[in-house]
């Protein structure tokens, strides 16, 4: 088998990634269901505190890693042909940094 | 023995195998038996579990870049804030938003399900049964209550 394909560190970034996700979400539905923010003044604040920016930026890399694993997963399942499958890889890749960068972007929209 | 004479016993005990450019023989394995009348064939409700899953968390990342979207225009100004309120109070928005959450959801529950089973929780087969049974009625339920909301 191949290493580079399978193995310990895809399966193991899955579970961490999951863990540290459940743990945002979580306390992101806590401050909603607890502190619903009233207005756009209250919930910017909110999202420009240092600790949300952080844990949010931590969110966003597990997802990120998360999010390749699995489509990375499902492609190497479903798509055979290796050219098909670096392009598609490729794609996914590409995406994935785009949407990162994005995210990177709002996050610094929010503390400004 | 020598080479020669190693490489002449492979090529003779498998006369059909084809080898690989280096030489190296590649065995072809016996068909599998393939199985896919629709009407007849088993689906439990682990394996259930498990397709939902994967498709959840397809539906996920296709989705969230219009989460992002979201994200940013909740964020960027009071104008777009208010933007995004009138946008969040159209049906599509909310059919959107409720089918959103019961991806989330199942593919929450189901990946919970894994975590545990990797700790030893549930990995017998009627637990694993259960549990399956409880992410895919939990994802409905989450899904159904998102919708007593928006709706």
């Amino acid at each position: 088998m191949n290493r580079s394909l399978g193995g310990l560190t895809p399966w193991l970034i899955q579970r961490l990634s999951a863990v540290l996700m459940l743990a945002f979400i979580g306390f992101v539905l806590a401050h909603f269901l607890v502190d619903p923010p009233a207005s756009y003044e209250g919930w910017r604040s909110w999202a420009g505190e240092p600790g949300v920016g952080i844990a949010a930026c931590l969110f966003s890399v597990a997802l990120l890693a998360h999010a390749w694993v699995g489509l990375r997963d499902v492609t190497l399942d479903y798509v055979k042909p290796l050219a098909t499958r670096i392009t598609v890889l490729t794609l996914i890749a590409l995406a994935l940094l785009g949407t990162g960068l994005w995210i990177f972007r709002i996050l610094w929209l929010g503390r400004a | 023995m020598a080479p020669e004479v190693i490489k002449a016993a492979r090529t003779s005990s498998k006369p059909e195998s084809r080898t690989l450019s280096n030489g190296h023989p590649i065995r072809s394995p016996a068909p599998r038996p393939v199985f896919l009348n629709l009407t007849q064939i088993q689906i439990p409700v682990g394996a259930l579990t498990s397709i939902a899953h994967r498709v959840t968390g397809i539906v996920l990342a296709l989705g969230f870049p219009f989460c992002l979207y979201a994200l940013q225009l909740s964020l960027a100004s009071a104008k777009s804030y208010e933007q995004l309120r009138g946008m969040a109070g159209s049906e599509w928005f909310k059919v959107a938003l409720i089918a959103f959450i019961w991806a989330l959801s199942h593919h929450l529950l189901a990946g919970l399900r894994h975590l545990l089973m990797d700790i030893g929780i549930g990995s017998h087969l009627a637990d694993a049964r259960r549990s399956a049974w409880a992410a895919n009625v939990g994802g409905v339920v989450m899904a159904a209550l998102a919708a007593g909301v928006v709706l």
